[in-house]
């Protein structure tokens, strides 16, 4: 089990308020992932829930217990850091044995339990090496090993791929869904990576300085943004968003396409521009415009090839039913 | 091009000479302190400045004779050896809260430990003397351990402190996460983590306790004196044996000099705070 819930939580550092009044109900056996821009407080209110930080106001629910004065270890929660945060002076099989030795579970057990967690992640071959032996991969699946053999209720993640190469980091991410789609237990993973988010995530929470922008699926996200933030923040490339004029014909303060949501056409379409990049990457072609009138650049994702390079004059007209309108207030028009 | 050539040219052979004049300098006293307990009182005494002469034995065998050498050097030891420990026992804590848990007022008692290293003994001499004697401690090892702790205890949190912070924080938190309490934080994360660091302030800590004389001269008689006290001692009744004097010293010093021979490398980094590695 590993059902959390967020009443009225917040937290102060001094006076600075980082996360206003906040809830949030995390289901068991979900994959939720915070995501948002850095420094709006994702890692803070993972903390918050792993007990290494205080809350100031409010409390954390774990399955119908009132956790908020339970410490860290009995909340019966596992964490992975960013840094990893292994105990650089105990081997491999120290580090993943050694809340399971804190404990007290005898010493067969303890081998048995880390002898599977190594082997389900490919560090038998490394088990009586010190963490400055091995690679960045190699650390980070010890620190999954080490949460694992916890069987903990809930896996909490602190940005744990960031400070991996990119591809491995596509390796990790996959092998994380799977281990969450083979265990069911819940996860709350941290991000500021909107890509590791919607591909992961059963649930995602947009967070903007410590307020909850939005939660929902990925594809709710994708499909209903709740604002301009969300809008901004969710989707690669990023949403086109215009005001104005233009906007006012539509109903709208603001009107958002997403680069996928727009053909082209040479001959002619609703608005025309000048292209300034052409990205071909076989699969797609992603078109930079400029001069449409709208302000900003234009961003349009075209499936398979098309044949137009800088300075062409194109057209472009938006799929029928996939603008996305906001008001004044920057919030979703239906 | 011309400059850099010329400061690093200057720093590769000026700074070696340099050290080697103010080394020198400094192990000056020392060699002739070392020379005249090889000397006679006679020539001891000589005004001129005396390299050849013949050595003798005499002084160092005839200080075991007149004094209990190996008293005061036990004494020494005991002291020395007690009140490391127990400045370790309190600092290690202190030193791990202030680190790892500090709150506002944290920079300020740093600060203020710090300053009480510079309060002049002599001002507390007279209420330090009465006090040891009518709690009936005056000459007891017990008040000297308490004294050397105590004298040592700021510069020890200070440099533990500095060793501590350099520990990531999350290695600890994923000790809490882990289910450690803070005793298992301490013996088996922060200790190992921290065992050179911990190892040069002890050594540092050792060396000042022996080292120390302004107390323990002043505190002690015969039952608890250290040889610092000896080698007081031996400087004004029995009139000027330079060279018997300068055994003594000699072999005072000498157990000193020895660890601080083998510990060269933890005494640099535990003067530097870890800032050389
Ligand atoms: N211990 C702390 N003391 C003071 N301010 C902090 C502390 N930890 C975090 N903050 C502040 O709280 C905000 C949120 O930080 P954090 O949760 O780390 O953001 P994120 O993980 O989303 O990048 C930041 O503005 C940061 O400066
Ligand atoms: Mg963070």
């Amino acid at each position: 089990m590993g059902r959390i819930v967020l009443e009225n939580t917040t937290k102060s550092f001094g006076d600075v308020q980082v996360i206003p009044p906040l809830n949030l109900t995390i289901e068991d056996g979900e994959f939720a992932v915070f995501v948002g821009p850095s420094g709006c407080g994702k890692s803070t209110l993972l903390r918050m829930i792993a007990g290494l930080e205080d809350l100031t106001s409010g409390k954390i629910v774990i399955d119908d217990k009132d956790v908020t004065e339970v410490p860290p270890a009995q909340r019966g929660l596992a964490m992975v850091f960013q840094s990893y945060a292994l105990y650089p002076h105990m081997t491999v099989r120290k580090n993943i044995g050694f809340p399971l030795r804190m404990e007290k579970m005898s010493q067969s057990e303890i081998d048995a339990k880390v002898d599977a967690a190594a082997k389900s992640l490919n560090l038998v071959d490394y088990l009586d090496r010190k963490p400055g032996q091995l690679s960045g991969g190699q650390r980070q699946r010890v620190a999954i090993g080490r949460a694992i053999v916890r069987d903990p209720s809930a896996f909490l993640f602190d940005e744990p791929l960031s400070n991996l190469d990119a591809a491995l980091r596509v390796g990790m991410r996959l092998e994380i869904s799977e281990m969450h789609q083979r265990m069911k237990t819940t996860m709350i993973y941290v991000t500021h990576d909107q890509v590791e988010a919607m591909t992961m995530a059963d649930k995602i929470v947009v967070l903007q300085a410590g307020v909850i922008e939005q939660v929902g699926s990925p594809l709710d996200l994708y499909h209903k943004p709740r604002n301009i933030f969300v809008a901004g923040f969710i989707g690669s490339p990023k949403m086109n968003i215009f005001s104005g004029e233009e906007a006012a014909k539509f109903d709208a303060h603001s009107v958002g396409i997403r680069p996928e949501h727009l053909d082209v056409s040479t001959e002619g379409g609703i608005w025309k521009g000048t292209v300034g990049v052409a990205e071909h990457l076989g699969s797609d072609t992603f078109i930079h415009v400029h001069d449409t009138g709208l302000g900003d650049m234009f961003t349009v994702r075209i499936s398979g090839d098309i044949a137009v390079t800088h300075g062409d004059t194109i057209y472009l007209t938006p799929h029928e039913g996939r603008m996305h309108r906001f008001d004044a207030q920057g919030m979703r028009i239906e | 091009m011309a400059i850099v050539a010329h400061t690093s040219k200057s720093s590769r052979f000026g700074r070696p000479v340099l050290a080697w004049i103010v080394g020198l300098l400094f192990f000056f006293p020392i060699f002739w302190l070392v020379l005249t307990s090889f000397k006679t009182d006679a020539d001891a005494v000589k005004p001129e400045f005396l390299i050849w002469f013949t050595p003798t034995l005499e002084n160092y065998l005839n200080m075991t004779d007149n004094y209990d050498y190996w008293r005061f050097a036990q004494n020494s030891v005991i002291t020395s050896v007690l009140a490391t420990v127990f400045t370790l026992a309190v600092g290690i804590p202190s030193a791990y809260a202030m680190a790892f848990n500090p709150t506002r007022a944290t920079k300020d008692i740093l600060m203020w430990m710090l300053s009480t290293k510079m309060l002049p003994a002599a001002a507390v001499l007279y209420p330090m003397t009465f006090l040891a004697k009518s709690l009936g401690l005056f000459d007891t090892h017990f008040l000297i351990v308490l004294v050397l702790s105590l004298i040592n205890l700021p510069i020890v949190v200070w440099m533990l402190f500095t060793y501590f912070k350099e520990i990531p924080k999350d290695i600890i938190e994923a000790g809490k996460m882990d289910g450690v309490n803070t005793w298992g934080e301490i013996r088996e994360i922060l200790i190992p983590l921290a065992w050179g660091g911990i190892a040069s302030t002890a050594l540092l800590c050792f060396i000042f306790c022996w080292n120390e004389a302004y107390w323990t001269v002043r505190l002690t008689t015969i039952d608890a004196a250290t040889l610092s006290k000896l080698i007081e001692g031996n400087r004004a009744p029995e009139g000027l044996f330079f060279g018997r004097l300068s055994a003594v010293s000699t072999a005072a010093i000498a157990p000193i000099v020895v660890l601080g021979w083998f510990c060269q490398k933890q005494l640099v980094q535990g003067l530097t705070f870890g800032a050389v590695k």
